[in-house]
């Protein structure tokens, strides 16, 4: 029930954005991620942009990759 | 899948296998959120895990957590007069004491599915003659939004619009599961969607009073496979902490907007779950400022006491305590076409997906014939 689709925020009118998921453009209440704009990806859920999402990642589970054969090569 | 893509899994994968084998012993995860449970049999992650792991799903389906009370409720208001329930679609199947909103809609009750609580909004504005009782069921992943719609009713003067709240809040229910021995966790994977609202500091109570660890997790394999990775990594390394995979969406402090429209309209009280009984301060209740737009204040609904099913091991199977092939019904009495308890009717409820998955899985083993 707690499903989340990442987005891209297309157009903003008012606290309403219009969102690209998989192709489809929906309207979406943003009134609860203050600050988005165009262009940024968010979190919907039940109509809502829950939360931004940042670039973060990927980066991350290298280095996990990196410490774990450390640890297996000593 | 593309070419990094699949490095990265290859590598995860390599991680899991590395550091399970460096466990000092077995050891119970439990994997919070249905959304999680669903994504783990998809993606075949059970299969990857060596026997040194045995993953248990929680309490993290609102549908399966709400109890029989609350669904009789909406029942009882779909088959009055002037009296439209709207609720999400996962609730529209699911039996409370005597029948279901399924049920209530073929005898002349009015239900309508919506997809957001601003739907239901839309509706009480486009039938003014009729009440729109809209069943707010979910965690803090969706009361906010459920808040943000009681605002704009009060905002629009819309008298006609209310809430049937049943809502629940997550970190009150793990410390009950943390503390149930007959569990014995070393790990949790944390729901993502829960944290993106409320951050990772309201777990940290977890590590720091009930010696257990968890990651917030993302919701792809890949996501999954690197939480199961750093609890592993916890354990291997004597660790106890709350990390967070799910960077790119969850910060420490949560979504302070949301939360702040959450804690204007809701206040916290106790709340009943299916399976854990009462917990303090572990519902949402509408503050007394928006009592006009609570269902239970404005027009409470007149029910008898609420049974329980026979036989249906729903409460234990939300524990962890059970695995739905345990229970009696199971497959036989209760499946997806005539489900018995919430657990089998939800598309995230642990008897739902074990249903669906393990019969995929007999499926490819059995032999094929010329």
């Amino acid at each position: 029930m707690c499903l989340g689709v990442p987005a891209k925020v297309k157009k903003i009118e008012g606290e309403w954005g219009w969102l690209d998921v998989n192709q489809l453009l929906l309207k979406i209440n943003l009134s609860l991620v203050p600050g988005v704009k165009i262009g940024d990806y968010v979190i919907i859920h039940a109509g809502f942009a829950i939360q931004k999402l940042s670039a973060e990642e990927g980066e991350s589970t290298l280095e996990l990759f990196k410490q774990i054969l450390e640890i297996d090569e000593k | 899948m593309n070419e990094p893509e699949k490095e990265k899994i290859k590598a995860l994968i390599f991680c899991v296998k590395s550091l399970c084998h460096r466990l000092p012993e077995p050891v119970n995860l439990m994997e919070v959120c249905g959304t999680h449970t669903v994504a783990i049999y998809r993606s075949g992650i059970k299969q990857i895990l060596c026997h040194k792991t045995r993953l248990i799903s929680g309490p993290g389906c609102p549908v399966c957590v709400t109890p029989n009370e609350l669904v009789d409720k909406a029942i009882w208001y779909a088959l009055q007069s002037h009296t439209i329930v709207a609720t999400f679609g996962d609730m529209f199947k699911v039996p409370g004491s005597y029948s279901s909103l399924a049920e209530a809609k073929t005898k002349g009750g009015k239900v309508q599915l919506t997809y957001s609580p601003l739907e239901a909004l839309e509706l009480a504005k486009r039938n003014p003659e009729e009440r729109v009782v809209f069943l707010g069921v979910g965690f803090e992943t969706t009361a906010p939004l459920v808040a943000s719609a009681i605002l704009k009713a009060k905002e629009h003067n819309l008298s006609n619009f209310m809430v049937l709240c049943g809502h629940k809040t997550i970190p009150q229910a793990l410390e009950k599961i943390a503390n149930n021995p007959f569990l014995n966790l070393q790990g949790l994977i944390l729901p993502g969607h829960v944290s993106c609202i409320i951050g990772k500091n309201p777990y940290e109570f977890l590590a720091q009073d009930c010696n257990l660890r968890g990651v917030i997790s993302g919701f792809e394999p890949g996501d999954i496979l690197e939480s199961i990775c750093l609890l592993y990594k916890q354990i291997v390394e004597g660790r106890c902490e709350i990390e967070v995979q799910y960077r790119r969406a969850v910060s420490p402090e949560g979504n302070q907007e949301a939360l702040a429209v959450l804690e204007r309209v809701f206040t916290s009280s106790d709340s009943e779950w299916r399976g854990l009984g009462i917990i303090a301060n572990s519902g949402l209740s509408i503050r007394e400022e928006f009592s006009n737009w609570d269902a239970d204040l404005v027009y409470p609904a007149q029910i008898g006491k609420p049974i329980q099913h026979k036989g249906c091991i729903c409460g234990a199977v939300i524990t962890g305590l059970k695995e739905p092939e345990e229970c009696s019904l199971f497959g036989d009495t209760c499946n997806p076409e005539h489900p018995v308890g919430p657990c089998m009717v939800s598309s995230e409820g642990t008897c739902g997906t074990h249903f669906l998955y393990q019969a995929r899985e007999i499926e490819n083993e059995s032999p094929v014939h010329p």
